[in-house]
């Protein structure tokens, strides 16, 4: 067993899905079921693969591990580099776990093209832990970009009505930002005269460089989270996405942006994002409390959760930054670690919540064809199992102690108190603002009498649905319950990070 | 051997709930309130034998770790128990009452389809708040509080099909997500001074927070210690009903007559009333935050009790009621009673939750009539739930010797002794709503049980006695009714009962000033008549009978004469309307507003689509210059080379 720490898990982990997905392609169509099962088979042989990460991972150290090197384009001087960290890690995880369940919840539903759709989960998968593992910053760059193609082709293919309208929009928002952040990776590289991301790191950089490549940065990641106000491509994309898109959309790629502060904004330049924490802050509330009070006035269901990822998502970018404003305010950086820990609990918690939130909409969708609020009512008489797991996604979505919403936002709030009370004041309003819109979803479409024939008719989970949620229940309860494992191996990582931020690079 | 007593006690009745809850089919109606039923007598017994073990048997204070939930940035947040005899008391009135509603649930909801998730969802309750009242930190008191929240969420909307119940639940819930948005600030603050979320450790600098400040706004500095217990106690005024936090609960009666008694009575709502007394070490440090809580307390005793008079509806008279008491409560608080604020905590549970299930029996034989109008003359019928209910309005209103009347009294003269800036208007407050309480509580007890037969006949002829599951736990919550005041005054009220649990600031402790004078039960019952306060409750009575019995025409000419007055009881003082009509109906307005103008004009409408079109726009522009003539070409050669020609000439 103790063998497998020497394979080179990390490329497996990236190619292998890369290089099924073209096999279940291959596949084609005609034999759907032996593509299913052999996608199935890849995505749980990666989820596999995933676990010696975790279990062989010292938790100990702040250093990349698993790591592996090979010289890529000489040239350039870019190498093939990987390696994973205590942020990486979890986030990895959370992806090749969240694409097992994407396949199981698409099993039967997707008619059109099932081969070409379970091919393009999985190589979105191995594209995105290559986002997470690459040490290099071409190599980044370039998953990062293919990364977009095959979520392009999902939300085109198999989408909605509008669907040309959504990708267009996805696709130039994200893409503008991600030129923007190639410049700066191109700067970066003259002056370091590697792409290598460690050497970025050691890069001293005048303010002046460090704001304008901040702000490029800032495009690429603030676009992804997304931060208000380039947020609106998400709700669109969302509605036209089918189920698994938009599970994907919100469990993995939303965490690239706040992946790439950590990783990039943060490490690289922290004077200037000392010097900006307040525009990164002031988005971040304004994600909480303004995106909160417009999700309470949205009709489609998918647009609401949308909505409440944007809100969440405000924490995610308020842990990150709240750390300079703690320095600033009482001198130490204590509390700083706070705020990322709960920055990195808050998106796997996320990853975990709003995708189940998303299949809980995915099934009704399913059912009726319809995401209006207005088109439900009582499910609950007809669903029962599905009521009960719908609430209780409801409740960790509004941050229910307990379940895993709760940890990241009372992390973020007890970090936030430190530098300021009234950024804890404001983000603290999630309290009642998340309850408000979730709650209140909750209460149009899953309770109350049997609202029309089309509800009277539903037919309760399946076997596959109900074994999804079922492990997106435990997953959420488990982490709520006992988030130790989780932020046990991030730590080191984390306090590392922060003194990365904490010395001057000008 | 302790801790795993003491997880027991908490694991078993959620092993209990998991059970019926998702095996509920498997085992059937039976196995359900069997399991649930011998989880929480598990915990009950062994509460009491923890009980023994402290109070009589010396054991030291218990307080240790049970697992560690994260560490980051060097705090180490646990999961823990702290055992001390302000714990050791809660447990055994929320095991004991919940034991009782357990039982009489089974008559209660014989005929319910969701009697399996009922006893799952009850079990869970108990669960939680024993989580919450063991609770050694600010952790698991905070996912105890919202726990009990998220059950009572359930429980209220338990008839999802009901509107007005699903109405009721989603409101209580928000309401009190306030109060937990102040509570989960107090508690930031906590960790920002302390570093530590362990009551022992904020505890410990305690003095070193009240020594500090804040800039709330430019120019203002606030003690740190007020600031803090002020958020605390925001997230008390929410889950303990105090105004202007106290519109969910008379909805709350939207859910089954048991939990109104478990819950919104006896339980989870005197949640604040314990987590004040618990943080008494943080309170007694800041007299701003006492007299906030004084006056809080002091406003929600009196003018609640007011709209129990006007109400018609048997159980929402006894929710304002609770509101009332829970006022009465948070006023010994303010005074630094805490004792008696927790005294009076346990002998309410008892009446209260008596006086709610005794309610529920009206309503079994009524057929769920809850109208009081349409009752009458149920003495006859209904003995056994008369005499009960006779006990506990008794307890409610003080009648001497009465378990209500020892902690009311105490708390009075509490109060009076208390210098703290409020103290009178309290004082005023608590004295005059004697009167209310018995008018409002023998109002009920005469329109439900005395004078005229006003049902239909219908009903009248199926009147009878509730079955024994149902009177049993009336008789056996009518005992500790009438006798723990007796029982108990002198130890817990006077005694130094809760040596350690509680901490008194000496200049502030009026508890230990009359406990000089405290010569045990006989003399404190007898001495309470040279005081007002029995007079006014005798005199609510008097009121009562003569208003509701002897002249019933009486009340609908006063309703006539003070018709403004009586609109603005009738309408609660217009909290509802405030809160739907600009509230939530103004969050919900400006949320479409921030939707319409800030995402979809603003932002898709003029920089999204705005640039689109702009670029589609330029394109269009250029397009024209590839016109395809060549004349157009030649042109503008023509022009290209003077200009050329022009700035190589000039230029130099």
């Amino acid at each position: 067993m103790s063998t497998i720490y020497h394979w080179p898990l990390l490329s497996l982990l990236t190619w292998l899905p890369v290089g099924g997905g073209v096999l279940v392609m291959l596949v084609g169509d005609s034999r759907a079921s032996l593509a299913r099962w052999l996608a199935l088979a890849l995505a749980l042989a990666a989820f596999g693969l995933s676990v010696p990460l975790y279990l062989g991972f010292d938790a100990g150290s702040a250093a990349l591990q698993f790591q592996e090197h090979a010289s890529w384009v000489p040239s350039l001087h870019a190498d093939y580099h990987l390696g994973v960290d205590g942020i990486a890690l979890p986030l990895i995880m959370l992806t090749t776990f969240s694409t097992v369940l994407v396949l199981i919840a698409g099993w039967t539903v997707i008619e059109k093209r099932p081969s070409q759709y379970f091919a393009a989960f999985l190589i979105m998968e191995g594209l995105m832990v290559g986002v997470f593992s690459a040490a290099d910053a071409l190599l980044f760059y370039v998953f990062w970009e293919a990364m977009l193609i095959p979520m392009f082709i999902i939300i085109g293919i198999w989408g909605g009505a509008r669907r040309v309208y959504a990708t267009i929009k996805f696709f130039l928002y994200t893409f503008l930002g991600s030129v923007l952040m190639l410049v700066a990776l191109i700067y970066l590289y003259l002056k370091a005269g590697s792409y290598d991301l460690d050497s970025f790191y050691k890069l001293p950089l005048t303010l002046h460089e460090q704001m304008l490549i901040f702000l490029a940065f800032f495009a690429a990641f603030a676009v992804k989270v997304p931060m208000v106000p380039v947020h609106t491509w998400l709700p669109d994309a969302h509605v036209e996405a089918p189920t698994g898109g938009s599970v994907i959309l919100a469990a993995i790629m939303l965490k690239m942006g706040g992946y790439g502060f950590l990783r990039f904004s943060l490490p690289i330049t922290p004077d200037a994002s000392r010097e900006l924490d307040w525009l990164v802050i002031g988005l971040s509330l304004l994600a909480v409390v303004y995106i909160g009070l417009v999700a309470l006035a949205q009709t489609d269901m998918k647009k609401l959760i949308a909505y409440s990822s944007i809100a969440h998502m405000g924490f995610v970018t308020l842990g990150c930054f709240v750390g300079f404003e703690i320095v600033a305010m009482t001198g130490s950086s204590q509390g700083a670690t706070l705020g990322l820990s709960g920055a990195m609990v808050q998106m796997i918690s996320h990853g975990l919540v709003s995708g189940a939130l998303f299949l809980c909409v995915g099934v009704l969708y399913d059912r009726l064809h319809t995401r209006e609020i207005g088109a439900y009512g009582g499910v609950i008489n007809t669903m029962p199992v599905f009521g009960a797991f719908m609430v209780l996604f409801a409740m960790a979505n509004a941050g229910l102690p307990g379940t895993s919403g709760f940890v990241g936002e009372f992390l973020v709030v007890l970090a936030s108190f430190r530098a300021n009370f009234w950024y804890a004041f404001l983000a603290a309003t999630t309290l009642i603002l998340g309850a408000a819109y979730t709650l209140w979803l909750v209460k149009r479409v899953v309770f109350g009498e049997v609202a029309n024939e089309g509800v009277a008719g539903l037919k309760d989970l399946n076997g596959r649905e109900a074994l999804v949620l079922g492990i997106l229940a435990v997953a959420v309860l488990a982490l709520g319950v006992y988030p130790k494992p989780l932020t046990d191996v991030m730590e080191p990582t984390l306090q590392h990070l922060v003194q990365l931020m904490s010395v001057s690079k000008a | 051997m302790m801790q795993n007593v003491l997880l027991a006690i908490v694991l078993a009745p959620l092993v209990a709930a998991l059970l019926a809850g998702l095996a509920g089919r498997l085992i059937g109606r039976a196995g359900a309130h069997s399991v649930t039923i011998l989880g929480v007598a598990t915990s009950f017994v062994l509460s009491l034998w923890v009980f023994k073990a402290q109070v009589w048997g010396g054991a030291p204070t218990f307080n240790e770790p049970v697992y560690t939930w994260l560490v980051t940035d060097g705090i180490r947040m646990q999961i823990g128990f702290l055992i001390d005899h302000l714990t050791v008391l809660m447990m055994v009135v929320v095991t004991f009452v919940s034991l009782m509603v357990h039982i009489y649930t089974i008559g209660y909801m014989h005929d319910d389809d969701g009697y399996q998730r009922f006893f799952a969802y009850i079990s869970l309750f108990t669960f939680a708040m024993l989580t919450l009242v063991m609770s050694n930190n600010f952790l698991q008191l905070f996912f105890g509080w919202e726990a009990v929240g998220v059950v009572s969420y359930l429980l209220i909307g338990f008839w999802f099909k009901r509107p007005t119940a699903i109405f009721a639940n989603l409101k209580a819930f928000l309401v009190n997500r306030v109060g937990d948005f102040g509570f989960l600030l107090g508690i930031a603050g906590v960790v920002y001074f302390t570093g530590s979320l362990d009551y022992q450790t904020a505890f410990h600098f305690a003095p070193l927070i009240a020594a500090s400040h804040f800039t709330l706004f430019e120019g203002q500095t606030w003690n740190a210690m007020s600031v803090i217990c002020i958020c605390l106690f925001i997230g008390a005024m929410g889950k303990s009903a105090q105004v202007p936090l106290h519109v969910w609960l008379p909805d709350s009666m939207e859910g089954p007559t048991p939990i109104s008694a478990l819950i919104h009575a006896a339980t989870m709502v005197t949640a604040g009333i314990f987590m004040v007394a618990r943080m008494s070490p943080l309170f007694e440090l800041s007299p701003t935050a006492l007299s906030f809580v004084i006056v809080i307390g002091a406003t929600t005793a009196l003018f609640m009790g007011f709209l129990g008079i006007v109400n018609n509806d048997i159980k929402r008279v006894v929710a304002y009621s609770t509101l009332s008491q829970l006022g009465y409560m948070t006023v010994a608080l303010g005074a630094s009673a805490y004792g008696a604020g927790i005294f009076h905590l346990m002998t309410h549970a008892f009446f209260k939750a008596l006086l709610f299930l005794a309610a529920g029996s009206v309503i079994i034989a009524m057929h769920h009539e809850q109208d009081m109008r349409r009752m009458g003359g149920l003495r006859k019928h209904l003995p056994i739930t008369y005499w009960t209910s006779l006990i506990g309005a008794l307890a409610l209103i003080g009648f001497p010797g009465f378990s209500g009347f020892f902690s009311k009294d105490a708390l009075i003269e509490a109060v009076a002794g208390s210098h703290i800036p409020g103290a009178r208007y309290a004082e005023f407050c608590v004295t005059a709503g004697v009167y209310i309480t018995a008018l409002y509580t023998f109002r009920m007890i005469f329109m439900t049980f005395h004078g005229e037969e006003r049902m239909d006949a219908h009903t009248r002829e199926h009147l009878h006695e509730s079955p024994w599951v149902v009177t049993v736990p009336l008789v056996l919550l009518a005992i500790p009714s009438v006798a723990i005041g007796w029982l108990t005054v002198g130890p817990v009220l006077f005694g130094d009962f809760f040596h350690g649990a509680i901490i008194v600031h000496p200049a502030n402790d009026v508890l230990h000033e009359m406990a000089g004078e405290f010569h045990g039960p006989l003399s404190f019952t007898l001495r309470a008549f040279t005081g007002l306060p029995i007079y006014l409750a005798a005199a609510g009575v008097a009121s009562a009978w003569f208003l509701y019995l002897k002249r019933p025409d009486i009340p609908a000419t006063l309703r006539l004469r003070l018709a403004p007055l009586y609109r603005v009881l009738d309408n609660k003082y217009g909290f509802d309307w405030v809160n739907e009509n600009v509230i939530a109906s103004g969050s919900r307005s400006l949320g479409r507003l921030f939707f319409r103008v800030g995402d979809q004009f603003l932002i898709d409408g003029a920089l999204v689509n705005g640039s689109a079109r702009t670029v589609g726009w330029l394109a269009a522009v250029t397009r024209h210059v590839q016109s395809g003539y060549l004349y157009h070409y030649a042109f503008a050669m023509i022009i290209g080379l003077s200009a050329l020609l022009a700035y190589m000439l000039l230029g130099h």
